[in-house]
């Protein structure tokens, strides 16, 4: 890891009230200007004075972003909103547990505070050899040092890998694309509403970020439909100490069940590729299947066909199986058969 | 302002890493400049072309109508090279300019196909076709500098006619070698740092500077060959050589134009029935 010297390098800091006046900065400077939600990966960037921009655009003093507001279909959460409202707002505990659970599972408590939804989901990924600042592929470069024979890929990707291995570390995107949640951007041309899987970008078609925001655009809120408002849901976070860390993988599932039977369901997994990882193929294949053990085993298996490990990082592929065998036959896995 | 980019590695040392992509539009901007300069030359200061001609009337009678020139491989080889050229540019530099799509796998499979498309046209060229045909002999740079001389008013005689190629056609041809041939054997190299059919990636095969120096020549080779390519497209539409495009398309030229650039003498005419013989 790199160290913190502390001493951010100078900058514009730019402090707007409204998105309107947002997004007029975020035009005006576009590739100058860096936008801060809740800081916690900016100021790592810029106190390692890895990040050097010219212009920081706070979105903190704009009240339209922030709060959870209930739709005629489900809920928007504004982009500033910080996971602990999340986590305590009694609709999304209510309705949208799987969301909640995910961010009480974010880092520490401070953090959670201070962090928020927006920052979140548009964080960037966690490498160490890119946080370093060597000059990887993902920072400019021509390698990726995660990916050579002695390099430390403990924590990096399985699946999407193209040049960079590094993986997307959010803990809330797997709910939210589970929970089939719509993303609202506003950018120099308009308004434009993306699936919450089709926010993220991989290396194939986009080393340098991690989402499909361009400079001059502005994630305002997320749109939660109420499609899969009070169903089963399912939420699992794996990491190396139990607060404050990132997730070695996390899954989220949204279940509707008649009887027994998987009548529909939505499934994601995190932190096996460059970016999450929705699980269509597993979806269709057990829709219209008992939730249970033996159907969470075929599914665990069928997620992790093309798995590609790389030197340490192979615990990741049965990881992943049972996680997902997990998310749907319920966490009963010691009377199944392994 | 440099024209390569640096990068500190994690041993702190200062290794380049790529070129400059500004480099990009310096390619395309002096292969547009060229293009105009060759214009105005052409429109205004250019003399019409005057060459010594003494065919005697056993040789005339020997010309057909239809003179082959490029036979049906060889073309294959032409448009094939040109394709995958034009898809390794467009692969290569529109995600410089903002163009978001998966180049790499497009780029390193139409590497492939020129490579060994290039590989293809070494052995036919050396062993089925008139391998010297393509390069400059002693009366090519005679026959320039006699071009020189009269375009500044000397006294000289008119130049012979072309051989089967004309001097600037197998300069260019020499230039496309070295350029092609730099951005082929570094992106073979490169090929080991991706995920690809062929190789076990082992991107520790050489250390950070010689990999830099290969990306910055594979780069300089490439933003070298945008400027090549726009020159020879450029050429393949101008009016006075578009019977040479013609023949890369149906194989022959035509007599007329034959007998008034090139030189029977030096780029002796097949028989119909031996037209698969060594033609380039």
């Amino acid at each position: 890891m790199a160290v913190i010297r502390d001493v951010m390098p100078t900058f514009e800091l730019l402090q707007p009230s409204t998105v309107a006046d947002a997004q007029r900065l975020l035009e005006q400077h576009r590739e100058d200007a860096w936008v801060m939600a809740g800081g916690l990966d900016s100021f790592d960037w810029l106190k390692d004075r890895i990040k050097q921009p010219k212009i920081v655009v706070d979105l903190s003093g704009i009240d339209e972003l922030k709060g959870i507001r209930s739709t005629n279909d489900g809920v928007e959460i504004g982009a500033m909103t910080t996971l602990t409202e999340i986590v305590h707002h009694p609709l999304v505990k209510q309705k949208y547990s799987v969301l909640s659970q995910a961010a009480e599972l974010v880092a520490s408590p401070q953090i959670r505070n201070q962090g928020t939804i927006g920052g979140n989901v548009s964080q960037d990924t966690r490498c160490w050899y890119y946080r370093g600042g060597w000059p990887c592929y993902r920072a400019g470069g021509n390698i990726c040092y995660a990916d050579t024979p002695v390099g430390r890929n403990r924590e990096h990707a399985i699946f999407g890998a193209s040049r960079c291995v590094a993986v997307h570390p959010s803990d809330s995107v797997p709910a939210l694309i589970a929970l089939d949640a719509k993303f609202v951007l506003r950018t120099p041309k308009g308004e434009r509403i993306v699936n919450a899987e089709d926010y993220f970008v991989g290396p194939d078609i986009d080393i340098t970020r991690l989402n499909i925001l361009q400079p001059g655009d502005l994630l305002v809120a997320i749109r939660i439909p109420a499609t899969w408002a009070g169903a089963k849901f399912y939420f699992e976070k794996v990491r190396d100490r139990n607060v404050w860390d990132f997730p070695l993988m996390n899954v989220a599932s949204a279940m509707v069940l008649s009887g027994n039977n998987i009548e529909r369901i939505r499934i994601a997994v995190n932190a096996v590729a460059p970016r999450p990882m929705r699980l269509k193929a597993v979806e269709d294949a057990v829709r219209g299947k008992p939730a249970d053990a033996s159907t969470g085993e075929m599914a665990g298996r069928l997620a992790v066909q093309g798995a590609v490990p790389l030197q340490f990082n192979a615990y990741k592929v049965s990881l992943m199986r049972n996680l997902v065998k997990r998310a749907i036959g319920g966490v009963q896995e010691a009377q199944w058969a392994s | 302002m440099g024209f390569i980019e640096w990068a500190t590695n994690p041993w702190g040392r200062s290794v380049p890493i790529h070129i400059a992509w500004f480099l990009i539009w310096a390619a395309v901007i002096g292969g547009l400049l060229f293009m105009i300069v060759h214009a105005i030359y052409v429109g205004i200061f250019a003399q019409h072309k005057e060459f010594a001609k003494n065919d005697s009337p056993a040789t005339l009678a020997a010309i057909p109508e239809r003179v082959p020139r490029h036979s049906l491989v060889a073309r294959a080889f032409h448009w094939i090279m040109a394709l995958s050229m034009l898809v390794l540019l467009v692969t290569a530099f529109l995600p410089k300019v903002g163009v978001r799509f998966d180049w790499v796998t497009y780029h390193w499979i139409a590497g492939t196909v020129l490579t060994v498309s290039i590989l293809f046209h070494i052995v036919h060229a050396s062993f089925f076709l008139d391998f010297w045909s393509i390069w400059p002999d002693k009366i090519d740079m005679r026959d320039a500098m006699r071009r020189v001389m009269r375009f500044m008013g000397k006294p000289e005689p008119p130049p012979d006619r072309f051989a089967k190629y004309p001097l600037e056609n197998k300069l260019y041809h020499g230039v496309i070698i070295l350029a092609g041939l730099a951005a082929i054997v570094t992106g073979v190299f490169m090929m080991k740092r991706v995920q690809t059919i062929f190789f076990t990636r082992n991107p520790y095969l050489f250390s950070d500077m010689t990999w830099g120096m290969m990306y910055v020549l594979h780069g300089l080779a490439g933003v070298g060959l945008i400027a090549l390519v726009m020159v020879h497209v450029y050429f393949g539409i101008r009016p006075e050589k578009r019977p040479i495009t013609k023949a890369m398309i149906f194989g022959w030229m035509n007599r007329d134009f034959y007998l008034e650039e090139h030189d029977p003498e030096r780029w002796a005419v097949e028989k119909a029935s031996s037209s698969q013989g060594k033609r380039g």
